[in-house]
């Protein structure tokens, strides 16, 4: 191990013993598989059956899951502006924690991800400093100001792997056309934070009965259904490539539904903590319960669920949004938005798994291949020539969440002390293991 | 009148609402309040259960009525009294919240009475002190003893809660002081009227065990309390409502619109009034109907009454055994 770290990517490791699972073939079933270098050499049931190679080193899966490294599409990295809520070394050992091992970072940096010197600036701190793979998105407008669309194209040839203006929407129904038609000229998807700033008119949470028991200002469902209706007509002109952020409403997974039913280029993600809480876990004005969009009520939490079921819901994110103790610390309506993600990812999407009736390869789907495809990046499948990106865990492994363990430099998550089901074991980027639970344990011991 | 007729059957360590209490415990309150009445009539009317603790008054937001009720009803209880304005531009939100509550805890007071614009901040300060607090307002969340004064004083006026019906008319949407009537009067067993535009409605509010209306005609029939809510004039004109003149016209209250409830139906207004807008100014006037003095008198009692409770229920502050 400390081999590998030094000396990178080791020549070959054989992990045998293992439950394959890979979404984009539909295997589900022992076998074994073989990287070399950085790459996946050879996949498959009784790979090893004259044991395996001799130069190879031996992880035993001991009969656990071996899936393609998770690939989470919305991260907030807060490098740079924030970096004392989170640096990309931070939010990657978080990510490696949670068998993440490639993710896309938003732009709401300061500055913002306008330019091409910001892009390249991510990828350089990246190389320098993740464990895991970085991809940055790259601002629809500049400054995130909803008014002038960025060098979409450059960007884009710098390394911007997709564009949004994430934590505001972009608003003006005009620079959405453009900006959508704009980016169709080289196929770059969009990612809306689909709501209506207006109709949200500074609210804090849902609007319902809770909001109303805790005299809270209050957001609609229509501020998102508003925005994702308008943007698919949008798309029906302008053929652009669209993507909603963050679903979190009944109404806009309908419209998705409707607008892929019509072929248009429209998909989805949601976040475990828009299908896993509702609003009522507010309680009595838990900040780490406040997010952008708002936990929403139970019926539109279901409705997350059966998207997800359905397919209608292509990808689950994380958003993780890490945040410093005192921007948690303050009146419900002046704290800031949202939590980090990356270490409950799994465990939280597994209860689709072991409470939903999902297979587990449907729900890998939703957080390998799903996203993999959506951004064109390499990975989250288990293929001969692929990354050796991969993810080993215990399905049914009961533990407790606590979060003064995370990795993640912010602890602002609801989940502390929650009992989940299922547990990274390790995590492999490019060959290398960039996180072994056994040596948690092993150091928790000591 | 002293320590003799004190029933420890209030147990809690702050009042943040009125969410949370029994009815047992809300008829304690009141009884123990309906004592206080009669003390204040007096000239002497000191009943210096709280001698030597100290009473802080902690403002986050104007006001004249509550904290004078509170410093009164400290001043009467030999409590050492004193006020904090704190300018919420001079405050910047939440560290600085946190800040001022254990900056002042560090001073050991006894009790701790705030109002604050945000919904939640009061219970977020009380987290972090070790004396009680008293909710005085929290932005539109509760007002829990602007509730039980408004409670007395229609349990005077008709000697019981339940089965009376009580419209609660106006801004119910910013109103603290509606939230709190509301799951107070519900929980004793009073029928809720909610009459407004559905522009000042929160939402799902038929939730709580109220009927919502529209009209002040059907509002109004029958109803024993006619509650008017204050309306932010500033922020309301063209957003929620259409003008003033329109808002008096529907849903301003006056002797036309009165005549639909019970022949001895008694007005209520929390204050402070915007006359000729949400109330008639003649009526707000009006002794045989209005009875918006009584509740200020009351104000006083149920706040002696509220901190003499939280007393009992708190060691530190009670009265030594």
């Amino acid at each position: 191990m400390k081999d590998e770290q030094e000396h990178g990517s080791p020549r070959r490791v054989a992990y045998i013993n293992a439950r394959l699972l890979d979404p984009e073939s539909g295997t589900d079933g022992p076998g074994e598989l073989l990287s070399e270098k950085k790459r996946i050499i050879d996949v498959g049931p009784r790979l090893f059956d004259q044991g395996p190679p001799d130069d190879a080193r031996v992880v035993d899966c001991a009969g656990h899951c071996l899936a393609p490294g998770l690939v989470d599409m919305h991260v907030h990295l807060r490098e740079p502006g924030h970096e004392h809520k989170e640096t990309i070394a931070t939010g990657s050992e978080s990510a490696a924690a949670g068998g993440v091992t490639s993710m896309a970072c938003m732009p709401n940096t300061n500055p913002v991800i306008d330019n091409i010197a910001l892009v390249e600036y991510i990828q350089r701190r990246a190389r320098e400093t993740s464990r895991v793979k970085v991809y940055p998105y790259g601002a629809v407008t500049r400054g995130l100001k909803g008014e002038q669309i960025t060098e979409m194209g450059l960007l884009s040839e710098a390394g911007a792997i997709a564009f949004s203006d994430d934590g505001l929407p972009v608003f003006d129904s005009l620079v959405m056309r453009r900006a959508l038609s704009y980016a169709s000229t080289f196929g770059l998807l969009i990612s809306q934070h689909a709501e209506d700033p207006r109709l949200s008119a500074c609210g804090c949470m849902a609007e319902g009965a809770h909001s109303t028991r805790l005299g809270l200002s209050s957001i609609p469902d229509v501020s998102e259904v508003i925005i994702v209706e308008r943007d698919i007509r949008l798309v029906e002109i302008t053929g652009g490539r669209y993507h909603v952020a963050h679903i979190s409403t009944a109404g806009a997974v309908e419209a998705v539904r409707c607008a892929k039913a019509r072929g248009l280029q429209v998909t989805c993600e949601a976040t475990p903590h828009h299908f896993t809480l509702c609003d009522a876990d507010v309680g009595n004005y838990r900040t780490f319960a406040k997010m952008a969009p708002p936990l929403r009520s139970e019926q539109n939490r279901q409705a997350i669920l059966e998207g997800l079921k359905d397919g209608t819901i292509d990808a689950i994110a994380t958003d993780h949004a890490p945040h410093d103790q005192e921007s948690k610390r303050v009146p419900f309506a002046h704290a800031a938005n949202g939590i980090v993600g990356l270490e409950t990812l799994l465990p939280l999407s597994l209860a689709l798994h072991h409470e939903g009736g999902m297979t587990l390869l449907d729900l890998l789907a939703t957080m390998t291949s799903g996203p993999a495809r959506l951004l064109g990046i390499p990975g989250g499948r288990l293929a001969k020539g692929e990354p050796a990106d991969l993810v080993l865990f215990d399905p049914d492994a009961e533990w407790v969440i606590e979060v003064s363990k995370f990795r993640s430099k912010s602890k602002n998550s609801p989940f502390d002390e929650r009992r989940v089901r299922g547990r990274v074991l390790r995590t492999v980027v490019d060959g290398r293991s960039v996180f072994r639970h056994d040596e948690v344990e092993n150091a928790d011991a000591a | 009148m002293y320590a003799e007729r004190v029933t420890p059957s209030f147990r809690h360590r702050h009042l943040l609402g009125i969410e949370g209490l029994t009815p047992d415990e809300i008829s304690f309150l009141l009884d123990l309040s309906e004592s206080y009445v009669e003390l204040n009539r007096q000239a002497e009317k000191k009943n210096p259960v709280l001698r030597g603790r100290t009473l802080i008054n902690l403002f986050f937001e104007t006001s004249t009525r509550t904290r004078t009720s509170f410093e009164l009803a400290g001043k009467r209880l030999g409590a050492d009294t004193i006020n904090m304005s704190v300018q919420t531009s001079a405050i910047k939100k939440g560290e600085t919240l946190i800040d001022t509550a254990m900056t002042l805890n560090a001073m050991h007071p006894d009790v701790l009475v705030v109002r604050h614009p945000e919904s939640g901040a009061v219970k977020l300060l009380a987290d972090h002190v070790n004396c009680a607090v008293i909710n005085a307002g929290d932005g539109s969340h509760e007002h829990p003893t602007q509730a039980l004064l408004d409670a007395l004083t229609i349990r005077r006026r008709r000697g019981r809660l339940e089965g009376l019906i009580v419209a609660i008319c106006g801004d119910i949407l910013h109103s603290r002081v509606a939230r709190s009537n509301i799951l107070l009067l519900t929980r004793m067993g009073a029928r809720v009227r909610l009459v407004a535009p559905p522009t000042l409605l929160p939402s799902a509010v038929e939730a709580f065990g109220v009927e919502v209306h529209h009209d002040m005609r059907t509002g109004l029939a029958d109803c024993d309390i006619v509650m008017m809510l204050r309306l932010q004039i500033e922020r309301m004109q063209g957003t929620y409502v259409p003008s003033t003149r329109e808002y008096f016209h529907f849903f301003g209250l006056d002797d036309e619109k009165l005549k639909v409830a019970k022949a001895d139906a008694r007005v209520m207004h929390p204050g402070p009034m915007n006359r000729g807008i949400e109330i008639d100014s003649a009526l707000a006037d009006d002794i045989t109907r209005s009875v918006i003095l009584e509740q200020v008198e009351f104000g006083v009692a149920v706040r002696q009454a509220c901190l003499e409770a939280l007393s009992h229920g708190h060691p530190e502050l009670g009265p030594k055994l």
